[in-house]
């Protein structure tokens, strides 16, 4: 059985990969992916923890995490339909309208 | 044989993810983040979570990723031209640099409970994982469940609204 930190480092690494997609990019729809990634990122530190601690808890969080993803990514998608309509654009350094 | 069969995956994983972030058109990035989904899926299977692993290839790399393709289709969206600035750049690589070593940094003093529950893999062989995760889910965990219900409705609600209306 391969040790637990193996897990929780290629977790660590797409985690990180995922804060600098988050703070690189401009694309929103890119940033969003980002950060779908940073949570799976988490899942997979939730069930490795899970397995090499017997307990079936980790993975029913896991389950709750995908049930927010799913909902962040209709409410997420479409407020940037939304922008869309009013910008023609999904930069995010288009979003600016409460900037001083 | 396993560990070969890890770190294969595990490199797989992190190259498209990384691909996900520098990949200049969005559709690439989509696809790429599919390719990191199934790693995970992968790990998940050796990890003795069937069933967690199945759910993420249909949520994550069926239904979000579907939305995620249709809405790049929908909108048009070009290739980046203008690159954000070099200051934004190197700090956010600074950034993540930072939290990964973070990271490593508590891997490294920390360590685990001693508390180890009941779950091994003779019992998930027996009883089926699903069936595991469904007790777990319907008894101890009943009231997160009934309130996730809640989430998802005022999701529905938020999209319809937000896509509907002329705001």
């Amino acid at each position: 059985m391969l040790a637990l930190n193996n897990y929780l480092i290629v977790s660590a690494i797409l985690f990180a990969i995922g804060t600098v997609g988050v703070l690189t990019r401009r694309n929103a729809i890119v940033i969003f992916m980002c950060v779908e990634m940073m949570l799976n990122a988490v899942n997979l530190t939730f069930i490795a923890f899970s397995k090499y601690l017997g307990n079936i808890d980790g993975q029913v969080f896991v389950f709750f995490v995908m049930t927010v993803a799913a909902a962040e990514a209709a409410v997420g998608l479409a407020l940037m339909i939304a922008f869309y309509k009013n910008r023609e654009s999904i930069d995010v350094e288009d979003v600016n309208l409460m900037k001083l | 044989m396993e560990s070969i069969f890890f770190f294969v995956v595990a490199a797989v994983a992190v190259i498209s993810g990384i691909l996900v972030v520098t990949c200049k058109n969005p559709i690439n990035s989509a696809l790429s983040l599919v390719m990191t989904f199934f790693c995970l899926a992968t790990f998940y299977v050796m990890l003795d979570a069937p069933f967690m692993a199945v759910t993420q290839v249909i949520v994550y790399a069926g239904a979000i990723m579907v939305l995620i393709v249709f809405v790049i289709m929908l909108l048009n969206v070009k290739t980046e031209t203008v690159k954000r600035g070099s200051h934004a750049v190197i700090s956010g690589t600074v950034i993540g640099v930072f939290v990964l070593f973070q990271t490593c940094w508590f891997l490294m003093k920390g360590s685990m409970t001693g508390q180890v529950g009941v779950m091994d893999k003779a019992m998930v062989v027996k009883s089926g994982h699903v069936e595991l995760i469904g007790k777990a889910l319907f008894t101890d965990f009943l009231l997160p469940f009934e309130i996730t219900s809640l989430l998802l409705l005022a999701a529905i609600i938020g999209a319809v609204i937000l896509a509907k209306k002329k705001i």
